[in-house]
């Protein structure tokens, strides 16, 4: 459900680009997001469509650019790929694992006219 | 102006309770967006959610901005600031998280009994609605200050900078934050806590770390609680131990029951740790600026 309140922060986000950098109109928009960020894309998506209406982002695309997880095994001594949180690590099937990326969520550019 | 955001004052409202449709239309803009102001009544924030702001489309040619702009910022904005008035003041901050039902709300008042004549301690109680939950725990004599987020399924850093507006934060206090019950959405806002406390009783599923691993993997200590129960529930203590190890290596566990007072100490002596920790960072911080003034007089 906290997928609405980012919708919330993209606009935000969107509306204060568009007045420094004088832009009216967003026609897409370019997420980075992790595979471990906790956000539930179809729910992101549906929440984008809903709060951007009657916005400069109405009718916007909302693109994503998923990010693999990633963890340092303490056991093996290296990074390795995860898909969630409580993967074991792909390597020796520990669960020693420090998650070191794929958590981020990010508006990394828009297309605007 | 407010002084914990800079939003504008028109928009905290001393009112009744009907605040369920809360919008606000300016006409002007402002530097943030803030289209879900509270109303205040007595020491207790109403939130709802208003619809975003309407912008009028105008005609250029597209082109690409770069914007690489974390969506969460503005939370951990506000975070970094609640943050830093608590650490300047050396107070103890603690966003204790937990699913509907986990028994957050008696651990608090047990908590706060139990420390009744020691260090001053404060309350944000998070909830949708009612101030059922802060009721409780001002029957404890401590100052409590509850949030309503409306619609709202966590709270956030702006929510809470306001609620601190409202208290009366000493020097060695330790406020608990008792957000919206709710193992997922809170897990991702940051409130400038020192750390989130999970809550999770027995009479859950001892599977909740992994079925929920955001909020375990963002929590510093579980607590289990309710053990009282333990003979009458199917619950295994250590494969709930071994699931949370899973999500969060380095996690911390405690277990208790507010009811019978089992673990209690534990869970007491880790709080008395924590603020002894927040307070000699204060104090560190403190000689440091003394013996730069010092440095000053002696030019």
């Amino acid at each position: 459900m906290h997928e609405m309140s980012l919708c919330e922060s993209i606009v935000g986000v969107l509306e204060a680009a568009a007045r420094e950098q004088q832009f009216s109109r967003v026609r897409r928009v370019r997420l980075t997001v992790g595979a471990l960020a906790g956000v539930e894309l179809a729910a992101l998506r549906f929440g984008f469509q809903v709060v951007s209406r009657d916005t400069l982002a109405d009718g916007a695309t909302l693109e994503i650019l998923p990010r693999p997880g990633q963890a340092y095994c303490f056991q093996c001594g290296d990074t390795v790929s995860i898909q969630q949180r409580f993967d074991p690590c792909p390597g020796c099937g520990g669960h020693r694992l420090q998650v070191t990326g794929g958590d981020e969520l990010k508006i990394k550019d828009l297309e605007v006219e | 102006m407010c002084t914990v955001c800079g939003c504008g004052e028109g928009q905290v409202k001393v009112a009744g309770h009907d605040h369920d449709h809360h919008h606000h239309d300016h006409e002007h803009h402002h530097d943030h967006d803030h289209d879900h102001g509270p109303v205040a009544s007595g020491d207790d924030l109403h939130y709802g959610h208003g619809p975003a702001h309407a912008h009028a489309p105008g005609l250029s040619q597209a082109r690409m901005v770069t914007i690489e702009q974390d969506i969460l910022a503005k939370n951990n904005d506000y975070a970094r600031a609640n943050r830093e008035r608590f650490e300047s003041r050396g107070v103890l901050a603690l966003n204790l998280v937990s699913s509907p039902g986990s028994g957050k709300t008696s651990l608090l008042v047990e908590t706060l009994k139990c420390l009744e004549g020691s260090f001053p301690r404060l309350v944000i109680e998070g909830d949708q609605q009612t101030t059922f939950d802060a009721e409780r725990v001002r029957e404890t004599g401590v100052p409590t200050v509850q949030i309503n987020t409306g619609k709202g399924c966590h709270l956030d850093a702006h929510m809470v900078g306001h609620a601190l507006a409202r208290l009366a934060l000493e020097s060695g206090a330790v406020l608990f934050i008792e957000n919206v019950g709710n193992l997922v959405c809170p897990a991702g806002f940051d409130l400038g806590e020192r750390c989130k406390v999970v809550i999770l009783s027995v009479t859950e599923g001892e599977d909740k770390p992994l079925k929920y691993p955001d909020m375990f993997a963002a929590a510093e200590l579980m607590i289990l609680g309710k053990v009282d129960l333990l003979p009458h529930v199917d619950f295994d203590v250590d494969r709930c131990l071994e699931y949370a190890r899973r999500v969060n290596p380095a996690i911390q566990c405690l277990q208790l029951s507010a009811r019978s007072g089992a673990g209690m100490d534990g869970w007491l002596d880790w709080l008395r740790g924590e603020r002894r920790t927040a307070l000699e960072a204060r104090s560190a911080a403190l000689e440091a600026e003394l013996a730069r003034v010092r440095g000053e007089l002696a030019i």
